[in-house]
């Protein structure tokens, strides 16, 4: 056939296979990184940071809860490289242990809101109706709140606790995908694929697993990205309120909350939380800005 | 001259023509759509047979209700709008009265439709033969490798050259002739025993098009399946189809064999419609056009629907008219007889 084009001139997608070689999505992986920088960072630093949290028994060079009075707020050191806080607790242990609990905290948000959001809106979307109506309305109605007002409250109802903190924030986040999967999914249900896949004989079980669920996606993954970075702040947020981790557990908002209080004595114990929390935040974001443009087939990539 | 027209008008609809199977049957189809102002009628009583392995055309102007009756057959209009009327006899069983489940298993398998934009009408995030080996996965309890050798089986029969190559390949990657043979592909996995194809050829330039168009009809010739040939290429219908029905205004005005109603056409329209087919030959001059537009689906006239675009329109035709049988021929116009007759364009002397 020659009305087959040149292969490999948009490579919108990772997973574009060239005629000749079978699809290696490992390999399209690779490229990607190569090609964007951005993404690469974000990856690296999300990656340290995630064997950070696991191996901090292993790696932290004291125990995040051991306290020292003879050694309170110090500068860093050689011995406390990122100093302690204002009971003489090691700053580098605690931001490591904290690391783990931050990265549960915005995935157990994420994956609520994930949860919940997403079936919401395709089902809402995919039915239309008064369903549609009603629930579109409920959203609207949770959506009028801000999550993290929504998290307080919900929290103080369920119990003071990082996990129940996080669920109260899924909870708050779910609105948002709801409205953004039911939107696409009035996109791609008018699109002439999915009514061609019915004339093909695809139940509707089928028609929204296989074309209505993959097409509409796309900016949810994005979106998600984007909320992981939100819930780490809410999780910083709570914790600063004493709403989520709890004394003497490490977690980076209540080591922000304890630096804020000794901000005129010690003022460098506050670097160290809050640039994780800004470089952790940035990373979700930078990762989620260039999934947007690696998915969308508008942008040409060579 | 053949003589079928000529054995005189039978007043009253015919219903006989019980001899020939038939495969498809429609039966005084009713269309209703909603859109914010109100219910309106799409189509209106719209009747016509298929036999096995006949191509019928259906012609007309954008607009007349060609593409709903297949969406119609095919039941894809959205319940909540959509309100359709009559029987439609698919090999002995009313489509109308199906449920959705029984119908999606007749769709893809005994009935499948090839749509106008091959561009737009395969889901862009999976290859090609992940979405014939689905189609083939709906009707068929096979394996997944047996159903992907269905699908390369498949492309390979509508001239693709590497099919196992193709079948790995996004639709974003193919042209729009290979997306619309990926299509045809799909089509005829299951070996329907109908294809309804809606202006299969219309997005294609015209190279391609006589290209899609031979494959479509061979293919379907060598495994005996119908075709519902849905177009306004009237130069297409006469070169491939056997009979063919002429629709306005979401009735049907004429049918009847292609040979006699292109060669003696009974009806105003269908007389203007041919002589609006530009002519190649002649370089320069004015292109013969039918003067006037559709009229509007809720103010149609309410006797002949294309008397106020006709030039032989008389107050008579300001009456509803009805569909007449003759023999093979389907004719709605009221003076038909006395334009056959007398003055006629091309078909003076004919009865």
């Amino acid at each position: 056939m020659t009305d087959l084009n040149a292969n490999g001139r948009n490579m919108a997608r990772t997973t574009t296979p060239s005629p000749s070689v079978t699809p290696s999505r490992l390999a399209a992986f690779l490229r990607w990184l190569r090609s964007d920088l951005r993404a690469a960072l974000a990856l690296t630093y999300l990656l340290i940071l995630v064997l950070a949290a696991v191996l901090a028994p292993l790696l932290a060079p004291y125990s995040p809860t051991d306290q020292n009075i003879m050694n309170m707020l110090a500068e860093p050191s050689a011995e406390h490289w990122l100093g302690t806080d204002d009971l003489g607790r090691d700053t580098l242990s605690r931001l490591m242990y904290g690391a783990g609990n931050a990265l549960y905290a915005a995935g157990l948000a994420v994956g609520v809101a994930v949860v919940i959001g997403v079936p919401v809106g395709v089902f809402i979307g995919f039915v239309g109706g008064w369903i549609d109506e009603v629930v579109s309305r409920v959203i609207d109605a949770v959506l009028a709140f801000p999550p993290i007002v929504l998290a307080v409250a919900i929290t103080g109802a369920l119990g003071i606790g990082l996990t129940n903190a996080m669920l109260a924030v899924g909870f708050g986040f779910a609105p948002y995908l709801a409205r953004t999967m039911r939107a696409q999914t009035l996109v791609v249900r008018g699109s002439l694929y999915v009514d061609a896949a019915v004339g093909f004989g695809a139940s509707r079980f089928h028609l929204i697993r296989k074309h209505i669920l993959p097409n509409a996606i796309q900016p949810v993954i994005v979106e998600v990205t984007l909320l992981l970075a939100v819930a780490l702040l809410a999780e910083a947020g709570l914790s600063f309120l004493s709403l989520g981790v709890q004394a003497p557990e490490a977690s980076w908002g209540g080591m922000l909350a304890r630096a804020y209080s000794y901000i005129e004595i010690a003022p460098a114990q506050m670097y160290a939380p809050g640039f994780a929390i800004l470089c952790t935040a940035l990373a979700f974001n930078a990762l989620g800005e260039s999934i947007r443009v690696l998915l969308d087939p508008t942008v040409k990539r060579h | 001259m053949s003589a079928t027209a000529a054995k005189g008008p039978v007043a009253g609809p015919e219903t006989g023509m019980a001899t020939d199977k038939v495969l498809l049957s429609v039966e005084d189809l009713k269309l209703d759509l909603r859109d914010e102002n109100g219910w309106v009628r799409v189509l209106d009583g719209v009747s016509f047979d298929i036999r096995p392995k006949e191509t019928l055309g259906v012609v007309g102007e954008s607009g007349c209700g060609k593409s709903m009756t297949a969406l119609s057959i095919m039941q894809l209009l959205p319940p909540r709008s959509a309100r359709t009327e009559g029987r439609i006899n698919f090999a002995g069983r009313d489509l109308l009265s199906l449920s959705r489940r029984q119908m999606s298993r007749i769709r893809g398998r005994n009935i499948s439709m090839i749509f106008q934009e091959p561009m737009s009408a395969l889901d862009p995030v999976f290859t090609v033969g992940a979405q014939i080996r689905e189609t083939v996965q709906c009707h068929f309890d096979v394996s997944k490798r047996e159903a992907d050798e269905r699908a390369i089986d498949a492309l390979d029969s509508v001239g693709i050259a590497a099919p196992r190559q193709v079948a790995q390949l996004y639709p974003m990657s193919l042209s729009g002739g290979m997306r619309q043979r990926v299509m045809i592909a799909m089509a005829l996995v299951c070996e329907p025993d109908l294809i309804i194809a809606d202006e299969p050829t219309t997005a294609l330039d015209v190279t391609i098009q006589s290209q899609i168009m031979d494959l479509l009809l061979n293919l379907s010739q060598k495994r005996g399946t119908a075709i519902l040939f849905i177009t306004h290429n009237l130069a297409l219908v006469s070169q491939n189809c056997d009979r063919m029905i002429t629709m306005y205004g979401g009735q049907i005005i004429e049918g009847g064999p292609v040979s006699e109603v292109l060669a003696r056409p009974l009806h105003p329209y269908t007389t203007g419609l041919l002589h609006s087919i530009p002519d190649a030959g002649r370089a320069r001059g004015t292109l013969n056009a039918i003067p006037g537009r559709v009229p509007s689906l809720r103010a149609m006239p309410p006797g002949c629907r294309f008397e106020p675009r006709c030039p032989h329109a008389t107050a008579h035709c300001t009456q509803a008219v009805a569909l007449e049988r003759i023999a093979e021929r389907q004719i709605r116009c009221h003076r038909w007889q006395e334009l056959a007759g007398s003055a006629a364009p091309m078909t003076a002397g004919a009865l």
